[in-house]
């Protein structure tokens, strides 16, 4: 067991390397055109860029400035942006701490609704209430989130008028504006969840050790609880972890959509505006991020199943 | 039995269907059974015929398209079929339990032994945590389990096939059910590890005074475990009786048919070959009219057996009085007449050595990736699959191999086909060495003169090819024939040697039954005019009367042939009735070899004396030592030091055996015995399976 997780961890870490290699390779390199012309603009001339390469330390050896690069990032100096003119570390901790935020409740609403539903439909597959969740689960996952958001704000926001229309929390945090975000993104992702832990549910269902249990004559809540829930989470875990990635960086429709400041926009606008160094800090997070839970997942998987824990 | 007491399970006239799309299926028709207390009922017949279904029903378990019909299932005096879901609940674990065919599956794994043994009592009985536990780690030892705490704390991919299936028959006694249902309980097993569960089934009911059904479609087993049998054929009982007024005197053709479909230890293949059942068992919603079995019965007489439906009736004059059957002509039929117009095969002649192995050893390495194993540096080790293996085989020869799951008869066909190479010493096919050529470097003559015949019929075919195509290429492949037509004509003549109809070219898989499909797989060996064939257990997923025609065919085909048929198995039964030599392996090593009639009378190798008692036998008058093996198969990474049979055996004369490997001692020239125990002293074992000389039953069979 400790093996396992020191080999996880070291494979994360390996990963986090090869990403930032390739990252650096992509943007600080020729590779992809000059650096300098891509900080300075297209209109800068030949002396400028030169002059921008000396100053930034572009004319060092590439393995050099990737180690130094490397290390900058490693004890947290993560370099000045260029659109917001400052350091990157003060614009993006808030950006992430705001999408943290629009996470953590949509989560913390969507996961228990899915995977309830998701038992219940799958523990009488066929029935009339497995039927009406699997539906609805496709309707609301197969439609995408800027019309669903559309359709939220003309109900919500013009037809009954509850709710705010952006969410910029311009006069400080409200939690009446994260309401709209969060229910845009629980509807669309609870589908997909839903629908994997009914599956991973009605499978285990039919499995013969369930038959021995009703044999047993466990009452039917303990059949459930007991022998059947914990079979049925292993697979849709997994799922629920990667959520966490989408969550993180790939939610940049509903940031925009009600101008929520979070880290998908800030993405966004980094590369619209070339701001390298705030580019690299963001994506080395998100991969941080990704590595981090699917090491996690791994571990939790081993937890949940003691085939993997004891071979 | 206990007659003036209260039955404890009274079957009524049940007819139970499943209903699906396509209408009504009725699996099960006209079923009455009455189990009286401590008694053990037998229910046997082919896969199909409604077996499985009754237990179900009895358990009030039919899944949501299942129901009973007609009938009435009374356990203790109450109506099963009435009872609310509650009332069942109490019923189902506490006074009615189960088991299952396949004990792995059957176990919840991801929660611990202890958990799913503590949760019986509990849920029944208003009793403490450590009473439950106390009583669970008591029922464990009583299953014979060693180590009961060890097992309490284990998961079941920890345990062997063999304690998993143990651990469900605790679970099933834990709160001392009046019934136990048993579902084919060994089938996923091996032959010692059955023996040792029937052993175990047949003292529970002496030590609880259980009552139990027992399905399977063993023969052998229900004699060994039960007081009563039932037969089922087509959803139906056919005949039921006393194990011995059955077993000796059979009445109805069906069951008849069953007992010629499996050799008895005095057959072999050329004096007595087997008589398979023809056609097949009809699809429930297709059932002939009159009697069910007349399409297939030798002695169906038109306007008789295929007017009206009719039911069981009392046998007259027989030893038990409540045998009964269901067939209008039992009376005039005479099973002792059939026997005799039995064809009389020549036996083969041997020809040339075909096959030489020499020394052959397969090991595989594997890489230990715990933290201990890499800082102490000791990181590969060694499984030995194969140890030293030596045997020939001639021209027309049937040489099997025997042994338990994990002895490495696999591995070795496996090194054979080039499947992968062996490790070292020679495997000498036509004289030449093919031990270390992959089967992919080698040419295509030799690949089509070494072809093997599967054990799972039902996955070896490609579902999206038709047979034709299947075969034709394999033709095509190995240049037996480049014409088109010339492909076709052959393909034809293969159908008809394995007796399928020409028409099957154009069919798919999924349109075949099993023995349909494994006599294409048997087609597709031959196809290529191998002059040897490995069949790795070609008939253990097959049904007795399927079996048996396969088998027949088999060795139809290697007369015509000549071919060298290297047999895998773990039925003696079968390898006793068709092979010519055996090879006994046991842990990669050969523990004894010889012909047919040397295994099979002593001297015997310790460990072939308890698979030949492990053998289950359909025959009342036929007796047998019982040995039964304790412990398991050791670890192919740690094998035992000295004989590799020592940690099981139960001749064991001291630390020799722990300490030393034994050497080959030679009985005859080719009977060879690997054993510490000195031939004179093996010579006077005893013969473990007893056939009465006067017995005429038996020997009017031959």
């Amino acid at each position: 067991m400790v093996m396992l997780v020191i080999k996880r961890c070291g494979f994360m870490i390996f990963t986090m390397i090869v990403v930032s290699l390739i990252l650096f390779m992509l943007l600080e390199t020729d590779l992809t055109g000059d650096p300098a012309a891509r900080v300075l603009g297209q209109f800068s001339n030949a002396e400028q860029r030169e002059l921008w390469r000396e100053q930034h330390g572009y004319n060092q050896p590439l393995m050099l400035r990737y180690a130094k690069w490397l290390g900058n990032f490693a004890t947290g100096d993560l370099g000045e942006s260029i659109r917001f003119k400052g350091p990157v570390a003060d614009v993006m901790l808030p950006r992430l701490w705001n999408t943290a935020i629009l996470g953590f409740w949509t989560f913390a609403v969507m996961i228990p609704l899915s995977l309830i539903l998701g038992v219940l439909s799958g523990m009488k597959e066929g029935s009339k209430l497995d039927r009406s969740i699997s539906v609805f689960g496709i309707l609301t996952t197969s439609v995408p989130e800027f019309a669903s958001a559309v359709i939220f704000s003309s109900l919500l926001v013009f037809g009954l008028q509850w709710l705010p229309g952006t969410s910029s929390m311009a006069g400080g945090f409200e939690f009446k504006q994260l309401i709209l975000p969060a229910l845009v993104l629980i509807v669309y992702d609870f589908g997909y969840v839903a629908r994997m832990t009914r599956a991973s549910m009605a499978e285990v269902m039919t499995s013969q050790y369930i038959r021995t249990a009703v044999l047993k004559g466990l009452p039917y809540k303990s059949v459930i609880v007991k022998h059947a829930l914990r079979n049925a989470l292993i697979a849709p875990f997994t799922v629920i972890m990667l959520q966490i990635n989408w969550l993180l960086s790939g939610v940049i429709v509903v940031e925009f959509f009600f101008a929520y400041k979070g880290f998908g926009a800030l993405i966004l606008e980094a590369s619209l505006n070339n701001d390298i160094a705030l580019l690299e800090a963001c994506a080395m997070v998100a991969v941080c991020v990704a590595v981090t839970t699917q090491t996690i997942a791994d571990i939790g998987y081993t937890f949940l199943n003691p085939r993997i824990r004891f071979s | 039995m206990n007659d003036n007491l209260e039955p404890v399970l009274v079957c009524k006239d049940l007819c139970i269907s499943y209903y699906t799309r396509a209408g009504e299926i009725p699996a099960v028709v006209d079923f009455s059974l009455t189990v009286k207390p401590g008694e053990t009922i037998g229910i046997v017949g082919e896969s199909g015929c409604g077996k499985s279904t009754v237990a179900m029903a009895v358990m009030q378990y039919m899944g949501a398209n299942g129901g009973i019909k007609s009938g009435s299932i009374t356990f203790k005096g109450r109506d099963l079929t009435q009872l609310s879901e509650d009332e069942l609940r109490r019923i189902r674990g506490a006074e009615i339990s189960m088991i299952y065919q396949e004990p792995f599956a059957s176990l919840n794994p991801s929660l611990k032994i202890k958990t799913q043994l503590m949760e019986v009592p509990l849920a029944h009985e208003d009793i403490s945590k450590d009473e439950a536990r106390q009583r669970s780690v008591q029922m464990l030892a009583d299953v014979k389990l060693p180590d009961p705490e060890r097992i309490m704390e284990s998961y079941p991919h920890q345990l062997s096939g063999g304690q998993q299936q143990r651990v469900v028959i605790a679970m099933g006694l834990l709160s001392k059910p009046s019934l136990l249902l048993l579902d084919e309980p060994t089938t996923a097993l091996d032959v010692t590890v059955e023996a040792g569960i029937v052993k175990l089934v047949a003292d529970i009911s002496k030590k609880f005074g259980t009552s139990q059904i027992y399905i399977s479609h063993n023969l052998g087993l229900i004699l060994e475990t039960c007081d009563r049998v039932f037969v089922m054929y087509s959803g139906e009982v056919v005949e039921e009786g006393t194990i011995n007024s059955l077993f000796t005197w059979p009445r109805h053709p069906y069951t008849h048919g069953l007992f010629s479909c499996i050799p008895l230890p005095t057959a072999d293949k050329n004096a007595a070959p087997l008589k398979p059942i023809r056609g097949q068992l009809p699809l429930p919603f297709d059932r002939p009219q009159g009697c069910y079995y007349h399409p297939r019965c030798d002695h169906f007489k038109p306007d008789v057996c295929d007017v009206d439906h009719f039911k069981m009736e009392y046998v007259e004059n027989s030893a038990a009085d409540d045998h009964r059957v269901r067939c209008l002509r039992y009376k005039e039929i005479d099973h002792r007449q059939d026997t005799s117009d039995v064809e009389v095969k020549e036996s083969l002649k041997l020809g040339k050595r075909v096959l030489n192995v020499d020394g052959m050893k397969k090991y595989y390495e594997v890489r230990d990736n715990s933290l201990k194993a890499i800082i102490s540096g000791k990181r590969i080790r060694y499984v030995k699959a194969n140890e030293e293996l030596n045997f020939t085989a001639r021209e027309s020869e049937t040489v099997a191999i025997v042994g338990e799951s994990g002895c490495g008869k696999s591995t070795f066909a496996k090194v054979l086909m080039g499947l992968e190479t062996g490790t070292e010493g020679e495997v000498r096919h036509k004289g030449k060495d093919i031990s270390e050529i992959a089967v992919r470097d080698r040419s295509d003559k030799q690949i089509s003169s070494l072809q093997m015949v599967f054990q799972n019929p039902f996955d070896t075919l490609n579902p999206s090819h038709s047979i034709g195509a299947q075969i034709s290429r394999v033709i095509k492949k190995f240049g037996v024939e480049t014409d088109k037509n010339k492909i076709f004509d052959r393909v034809m003549r293969l159908l008809d040697t394995v007796k399928l109809p020409r028409d099957f070219y154009f069919r798919k898989p999924r349109q075949l039954s099993g023995g349909q499909k494994q006599r294409v797989g048997i087609a597709r060996a031959f196809a290529g005019n191998p002059s040897m064939v490995i069949a790795d257990e070609p008939v253990s997923a097959l049904d007795v009367s399927v079996a048996a025609a396969v088998t027949e065919l088999l060795m139809d085909i290697q007369r015509e042939h000549k071919t060298t048929l290297l047999f895998i198995s773990h039925d003696l039964s079968v390898v006793r009735y068709l092979s010519d030599r055996i090879v006994v392996m046991y842990l990669g090593h050969i523990l004894e070899r010889g012909t047919t009639e040397e295994i099979f009378s002593p001297p015997y190798h310790p460990y072939t004396e308890a698979l030949l008692s492990a053998v289950p036998i359909a025959d009342p008058e036929v007796t047998k030592r019982e040995i039964v093996l304790e412990g398991n198969l050791p670890s192919a990474m740690k094998p035992p030091k000295g004989c590799p049979f020592c940690t099981r055996c139960h001749r064991k004369i001291g630390d020799i055996c722990d300490n030393e490997p034994p050497q080959n001692q030679a009985v005859s020239e080719r009977h060879i015995i690997k054993c510490h125990i000195p031939l004179a002293t093996l010579s006077e074992v005893a013969p473990v399976i007893n056939v009465p000389d006067e017995s005429e039953r038996i020997h009017t069979q031959q």
